[in-house]
């Protein structure tokens, strides 16, 4: 039992380190090739994984935005410091809610569809036929869809600031009374262009993250459709585990 | 014929941890022959081709590829092997991301500085020598499983290699479709002169394009011979094999 128990354990172990590992070696060579992507490719993914994105992000950010002003508009009213949403729900956007809500989403949305993707490449020997064609698996399927999330998740956070203040704006306004011109001022008070570019920065790290772990996962599917859909879980539950704790860090090395 | 050695494999050895798939093998094969690998499901036939192709590194035993010893190769050394080297494979592998033309252009883009024109014209002349002219523009996804193995040929014959490796070209194939393809390798091999290696099943198709066979059997090389040979071999396996009759290893033993 007690033989079983660390068995098992030291296998979980081992597992987790053999994937850290070969995860930060993957990071490396992505970083390496960056130059060698062809630019057709990547604007081809940056329509793909990120403008076909915007809707989704859209919807999920208002409703955040919507229910944060919800919660805080008629709170803020009663104390007296109804003139302050704006700039509240503002700041928590661009901060917190968008990069960091925007990141789970697309996670959901790309991430699984990376690694399904590369996985069905994978368990079809289209990856072996990269490389018996001498073609770079990680240069060739990799990068640019790094680079492209990498640089697309920025403007979503953008687009996503902009519609989650928005939300707010119309349940602080219809819902609590608070006025337009009320809100807009004190978002201008409050929140400065450095909260939005700190955003802007981590939701940076964290489309290099999901592209990194939906490419792992996918390019290490064990074989036959049931491989497919395991690493396309898996793809989501780690990009987003991970999006978590680098935001922790990030938001203290950027914020604090 | 002539005997000069294209591929040389002495003590060949592949195991994954406990579990050894290929035992120590010696297999010659002569420049401008076929050579046949034949041996039930599951003896290691896809494996060796997986070594010699560089997608798997072998145990221990020597390789050696047109004069040059590629056990110990890293992926930049394979893929100057792999310049001379079309590999087709048992699902056909064609890159759903790209036309029937995309596919059979990608070896040629990769590995050579051509015009547009230059390369349009050689595929579809490739196209036209599988018998499948005009189907340039079509996706992988359109097309039935004997067509998807012609664009694998054209693809892999695009470079104009001079070592062709046939994982299971036939397998799932109507009979008809089955000779066509034997054909097919045939001419290929005639035309252009290239060292071939097949991994079948299929006895039919190894008696049209096969020069010689190698019997795999439970990870070790039977018998190696002639097609006429192989047909009137005394060995039980091999007998028993090529005739599609069920063998039983205790009556061998037996007979021992």
């Amino acid at each position: 039992m007690f033989e079983r128990l660390s068995r098992s354990v030291g296998k979980r172990i081992l597992n987790f380190t053999r994937d850290s590992g070969r995860m930060t070696m993957l990071w490396i060579e992505t970083l390496k090739h960056l130059k060698d992507a062809s630019p057709k490719e990547i604007i081809r993914q940056m329509a793909l994984l990120g403008a076909d994105s915007v809707p989704i992000v859209m919807i999920t950010i208002l409703c955040t935005g919507m229910v944060f002003s919800v919660q805080t508009a008629k709170e803020f009213v009663r104390f007296g410091a109804g003139n302050n949403v704006g700039g509240i729900v503002a700041i928590a956007m661009a901060r917190e809610l968008v990069p960091v809500l925007t990141g789970v989403v697309v996670a959901g949305r790309i991430g699984a569809a990376i690694a399904a993707e590369l996985g069905t490449m994978k368990v079809t020997e289209q990856i072996d036929a990269l490389r018996v064609m001498a073609a770079n698996p990680v240069q060739f399927l990799v990068v640019p869809r790094f680079i492209a999330l990498v640089l697309m998740m920025p403007l979503l956070v953008v687009i996503g600031n902009l519609i989650g203040d928005i939300g707010g704006w119309i349940v602080s306004h219809f819902y609590a009374g608070i006025s337009t011109f009320s809100y807009k001022q004190s978002i201008r008070e409050l929140a400065e262009l450095y909260d939005i570019f700190g955003g802007m920065i981590k939701s940076s790290f964290f489309g290099g993250i999901i592209a990194i772990v939906g490419c792992y996962k996918g390019l290490n599917a064990p074989n036959g459709a049931e491989g497919v859909g395991l690493a396309t879980t898996a793809s989501v539950v780690l990009s987003i585990i991970l999006i978590f704790i680098t935001n922790y860090f990030l938001s203290i090395l950027i914020f604090v | 014929m002539n005997k000069e050695v294209m591929i040389k494999i002495r003590q060949l050895k592949i195991a994954f941890g406990d579990y050894v798939v290929i035992d120590n093998i010696d297999l010659d094969v002569y420049k401008g022959e076929t050579l046949a690998i034949i041996g039930p499901s599951g003896t290691g036939k896809s494996t060796i081709m997986k070594v010699l192709d560089g997608l798997l590194a072998p145990t221990s035993g020597s390789i050696v590829i047109n004069g040059q010893e590629v056990s110990e190769f890293d992926e930049d050394a394979w893929n100057e092997i792999r310049k001379n080297m079309g590999v087709v494979f048992q699902y056909s592998a064609l890159f759903d991301f790209l036309t029937v033309g995309g596919n059979v252009a990608f070896g040629l883009k990769q590995h050579f500085k051509l015009s547009k024109e230059e390369i349009d014209n050689r595929v579809s002349s490739l196209l036209e020598l599988v018998g499948m002219p005009d189907s340039e523009n079509l996706l992988p996804s359109e097309l039935s499983g004997g067509m998807k193995k012609r664009v694998g040929l054209a693809r892999a014959l695009a470079i104009e290699p001079k070592i062709v490796l046939y994982d299971e070209p036939t397998s799932g194939l109507d009979p008809v479709m089955t000779t066509t393809i034997s054909k097919l390798i045939k001419k290929t091999q005639e035309h252009l002169g290239v060292t071939s290696l097949l991994v079948t099943h299929d006895m039919k198709s190894c008696y049209v394009c096969a020069d010689r066979i190698a019997m795999l059997y439970k990870g070790k090389i039977v018998q190696v011979g002639t097609v006429e040979e192989i047909k009137n071999s005394s060995n039980p396996i091999v007998q028993a094999f090529i005739n599609g009759w069920e063998f039983k290893e205790e009556e061998n033993d037996g007979n021992k």
